[in-house]
């Protein structure tokens, strides 16, 4: 029989003020096993904790029921605080009184009717318990970062300066990301490029980083502190090596009709290319699907040319394969498609173009050469309207119903570099609010409005029309002068919505990392666990958590560094005890838990088991605890009731009902 | 192919040339228009009010008439095709509406939206496909510039309508093609005409329909060519560039134009 | 009708829910008749928030509203305008006498070439 305790915490007014708690501990005593119940005001308190110790010590309790927050939040410290007392932690049950019950309920009555019913829950689980001892698992002292923007190569700067091993694997040509694309940087004006390669060639010339470009992860399995995983090296057709990266092969190759990736599609490149002047490595890629040699058979230009001998049109994909402790999610966004905004007549007209396509434009090494010129016709635009908000914070299907945070800051920027570099063009930006949270943000934009006279107009624009005479006609709302704005423009630029990376949604499936309806990694806790995935050992770096600036993506890039450090500076790791376990003498070996198990962590072994004096071989079910995260989805599946989950028995489960139904 | 068709009144009265020339074309094309019984008028504009049933009942009418035929239901006219269409989701959709509508009705066999609704031109589009109507046209337009006019009928709301892209729809260009004509492409093409606004405030349309006008023939549009009697009456009251019927065209280019033209005047 | 009444009640007939404008004014950027109009499209949900439906319902924009969609078409909230503008029309042509088009009215409107369909839209819009 085991001897139990209840401690019910007021949370000050938080569960107080609704549930009444002193009565939840009086109908405690009433339960099986219950020897000992109390209340107090923060059991989480160090005195709250001392109550707790010292009940487990005077009271020989053998089981305690907390009755407080979600254990999310307080579960670890309860643990804790029993272990250090003696108790097994694994003997420790919360029943969620406020998250489940005084928070979402007004009348106290009811409320505490609720909680002393999740109250008997939590006892008629807990007097079921065993304690449990944690297993222990190594850690394999080396990080992989997913994806080569500035929040990727942040990360691994900082992981590598730890003196861990880390590897970048990026889809690209090149190193760089979104950052590299951008021309000027909010809010000091500094060129993007400047401050990116300095980053890039320190990422790669240190001795613990090692970057796979045109290369994909394909495949993850195991665990916190031991993944392995596949990744997928495209074959570049050109010896990394060898090559020197003088650039003529991309000179020579007579193809040149490819749209180029890095400038937006404005202009073309070469089938065989290296994405922008500064990429790294400097080694060019041959796209196959526009390279002539590839579709035709005939020509060979650049095999011929390269002195170095380094073109090799046989090369094969290669699969590496390698474990990590950790892995850091940093593959960042693209624009939304703007297909179905057409009253902008993106698709229409080339003189209406995305941000990020101005960056290009506004770029030395972009495909106007950084002259401000109208993409039709190749004339000087006297007049140039912003559209703010495109594709944000819509709740409709068109858009994303989130603010994508980084437009009002690069729309000022870019508003104040035209008025600047051609004081002769105006300007307009609609917008329906300015957002600038931020150090120096508000300062920034109001120099736009007073410093470069930019010419901000509150309301959302309906339509974009194209006229014969090649103009835009811009009609829009004014809605501070209650007027409807018809306003010629020479180009409109559209500040449309980001969204993750598409890919992300693939290597989250592969990590088991959560993902929310926007496609964004989902956090371990929004405010205290920003940079973790709930899925231990998966960190999270830059814009496929939230949309973000660079200074907070840098911010964030180091945060999760830490973390990774902190785990790889582990030399074991406790694992969780509540796994899966089979019994011998009800598993009928069909397979069905190895089918649903994501972690792959059962396998079958033919075995001698002894069923009511009868010896017989066996195929059995055998979990590995060091794989088994606990889902229980093998639980369920099992058709013969032979597979439980430790700490989650079927049999605490149903007492559990059981007391809530009683 | 045999298709429920529904013309509409003003197809009966005014407009009885866009239903001529629509049913010789259809037979030009293998397509068997066959005309519901006793139709009655759909209303012209389709009631937004969410507590209205008894105006929509009409086109429940002629919805169920098709479905106990077993076949899709085309329409001709824009505002016809529209109120049907939406009353058509109501009744699929919208639970209210779907219960009170039969309720009133007293039908064999409740109506839950089966029909499928579709304008002659999708019927163009969908099911004979552009390629083959170009195939079949035996006096294509040569060289005319004919602009769009799509109005905002048949393309919004584009959820319920699903007709083509609202801001940059393409299917009358696609029919222009293939009828051997040359579409030009005018940003107020999905403009409104002013629509009923025109019974008394004319200004008001007439200055819409200029706006229409002064873009298509600014893109160098020889004529417009519509689907709705009322976008008719309204674009010829500007009168800067001719107006026709999509159905007229169509006609002409399969060489049956004629046949019409002597019933039209009759 | 008290005034809250009646802004329940446009809200019932348009099924729109007007708190779910953020107030970006693309209604009032799309609309063909906003010259036209003296409370403008994004007006028209703040008026029904704050319940005056008076000024609403005596409005001139309720018969210059061509019911075009566009603002229904392009409104990033999903809060549809041109909805709440045909529910104030509606609640203005349910009252008897109210009517904005009156059969004697008819003869002087008409012309040759009016269709049919103009009548039957003009009345359904305009009349009980």
């Amino acid at each position: 029989m085991q001897r139990l305790g209840v401690f019910v915490c007021h949370c000050g007014s938080n569960i107080a003020a609704t549930v009444d708690v002193a009565k939840v501990a009086e109908m405690a005593l009433m339960e099986p096993g219950v020897v000992h119940a109390e209340d107090y005001q923060y059991m989480c308190s160090e005195a709250g904790q001392a109550k707790i110790a010292e009940a487990i010590k005077e009271k020989n309790l053998t089981g305690i029921v907390v009755c407080s927050c979600s254990p999310r939040m307080h579960e670890a410290t309860f643990r804790k605080a029993a272990e250090r007392a003696g108790l097994n932690p694994y003997m420790v049950e919360i029943a969620n009184i406020r998250e489940h019950c005084s928070w979402i309920h007004k009348d106290m009555e009811e409320a505490t009717k609720k909680a002393v019913i999740l109250m008997r829950a939590a006892v008629a689980k807990v007097n079921l318990n065993t304690p449990l001892q944690p297993g222990e698992s190594r850690v394999t002292k080396r990080a992989l970062v997913i994806g080569g923007g500035i929040a990727g190569i942040q990360t691994a700067l900082d992981i590598a300066d730890a003196g861990y091993e880390v590897d970048i694997v990026e889809k690209t040509p090149s190193i760089g990301g979104r950052m590299s694309q951008l021309d000027k940087t909010f809010p000091t004006l500094d060129c993007s490029a400047c401050i990116l390669t300095p980053k890039m060639v320190e990422a790669s010339a240190h001795e613990k980083i090692n970057i796979y470009t045109y290369s994909e992860v394909e495949k993850v399995s195991g665990f916190v502190g031991d993944f392995t995983v596949d990744i997928r090296k495209k074959a570049r057709h050109v010896d990394m090596d060898k090559c020197t990266g003088c650039g003529v092969c991309q000179e020579k190759c007579p193809s040149k009709k490819a749209p180029s990736e890095f400038n937006r599609g404005l202009n073309k490149r070469s089938a065989i290319y290296t994405p922008f002047a500064q990429a790294i490595p400097n080694v060019p890629v041959i796209d196959c699907d526009n390279c002539i040699k590839f579709k035709t058979g005939k020509c060979g230009i650049c095999a011929k040319v390269c002195q170095a001998g380094a073109i090799d049109y046989e090369q094969q994909d290669e699969i590496v394969t390698q474990k990590y402790g950790a892995i850091v999610v940093a593959t960042g966004f693209d624009t939304i498609n703007l297909e179905k905004y057409d009253e902008y007549a993106y698709s229409q007209s080339p003189d209406v173009i995305t941000s990020l396509e101005l960056e290009r434009v506004m770029n030395a090494a972009g495909p106007t050469h950084g002259h401000l010129e109208r993409l039709s016709d190749g004339k000087a635009p006297k007049e140039i309207v912003f559209i703010q908000c495109v594709g944000s914070r819509c709740s409709d299907d068109r858009g994303k119903p989130y603010c994508s945070k980084i437009c009002c800051m690069y729309t000022a920027k870019h508003a104040m570099l035209i008025r600047d570099k051609y004081p002769d063009v105006n300007v307009t930006v609609f917008y329906i609010d300015v957002r600038t949270p931020g150090k120096n943000f508000d300062e920034f934009y109001r120099r736009a409005v007073e410093q470069y006279g930019v010419n901000y107009i509150k309301g959302q624009v309906g339509k974009v029309i194209l006229q014969p005479n090649g103009k835009l006609l811009v009609q829009g709302a004014d809605l501070l002068d209650n007027r409807q704005i018809l306003k010629e423009a020479d180009m409109v630029v559209l500040a449309t919505a980001i969204e993750p990376n598409p890919d992300v949604r693939k290597i989250a499936t592969m990590l088991t990392a959560s993902i929310d309806t926007n496609n964004f990694l989902t956090e371990a806790h929004a405010k205290l666990r920003p940079v973790e995935s709930p899925t231990a050992g998966i960190f999270l770096s830059g814009v496929c958590q939230g949309p973000k600036d660079i200074p907070e993506t840098v911010a964030q890039a180091g945060a999760a560094a830490v973390k990774a450090i902190g785990l790889l500076a582990k030399d074991k790791l406790l694992t969780n005890p509540c796994t899966a376990k089979s019994d011998e003498l009800l598993c009928n070996g069909c397979s069905t838990c190895a089918n649903v198990c994501p972690y792959g962590a059962i396998t079958y072994e033919d075995k001698e088991v002894n069923d009511h004096g009868i010896r017989e071989v066996r195929r059995l079910a055998v979990v590995n605890n060091a794989l088994c995260q606990g889902c229980g989805a093998c639980t369920v599946a099992c058709p013969s009731g032979a597979m439980d989950l430790q700490g989650f028995s079927n049999r605490q489960i149903i007492a559990e009902v059981d007391a809530i139904c009683r | 192919m045999k298709y429920s068709y529904y013309p509409g009144c003003t197809l009966r009265t005014k407009a009885v040339d866009l239903d001529l020339y629509a049913r010789a074309s259809a037979k030009a094309l293998g397509i068997e228009l066959e005309e519901i019984e006793e139709w009655q008028c759909c209303g012209g504009v389709y009631p937004l009010g969410t507590d209205e049933i008894g105006s929509k009942l009409s086109s429940v009418r002629a919805l169920n008439a098709a479905k106990e035929k077993g076949q899709a239901l085309v329409t001709m006219c824009s505002a016809c095709h529209h109120v049907i269409k939406r009353v058509n989701d109501d009744m699929k959709n919208v639970d209210d509406i779907r219960t009170r509508a039969n309720n009133y009705m007293e039908l064999d066999e409740p109506y839950t939206g089966e029909t499928e609704v579709l304008h002659f031109l999708e019927v163009l589009r969908d099911k004979v496909g552009f390629d083959t109507l170009k195939e079949k046209v035996t006096n294509p337009l040569t060289g005319k510039k004919i602009g769009a006019y799509y109005g905002c009928l048949l393309l919004r709301p584009s959820k319920l309508l699903s007709f083509d892209d609202p801001e940059n729809p393409t299917i009358i260009e696609d029919f222009i093609r293939a009828i051997g004509a040359e579409p030009v492409i005018y940003p107020y093409r999905n403009e409104c005409c002013g629509g009923y606004i025109s019974l008394k405030e004319k200004e008001m349309a007439e200055s819409m329909c200029d706006k229409i006008m002064d873009s298509a023939e600014g893109f160098g549009a020889e004529m417009l060519i519509t689907a709705c009697p009322l976008c008719m009456y309204n674009l010829n009251k500007s009168g800067k560039l001719p107006v026709y019927y999509f159905t007229e065209l169509l006609a002409e280019a399969l060489g049956v134009r004629g046949e019409c033209k002597e019933e039209v005047q009759a | 009708m008290s005034s809250n009444k009646q802004a329940e009640q446009i809200k019932e007939i348009s099924g729109v829910n007007p708190l779910k404008c953020m107030k970006c004014g693309k209604c009032s950027a799309s609309c063909p008749s906003y010259n036209e109009m003296d409370i403008k499209p994004h007006q028209f949900v703040s008026y029904v928030v704050n319940e005056d439906i008076e000024s609403l319902v005596n409005s001139k924009s309720l018969w210059k509203c061509l019911s075009c969609f566009a603002c229904v078409e392009r409104c990033p909230r999903d809060v549809k305008p041109g909805k709440l503008i045909d529910a104030a029309r509606q609640m203005v042509v349910r009252q008897r006498e109210q009517d904005y088009l009156s059969p004697n009215e008819i003869p002087e409107l008409l012309d040759p070439d009016l269709p049919q369909q103009l009548l039957v839209s003009a009345f359904r819009r305009y009349r009980r």
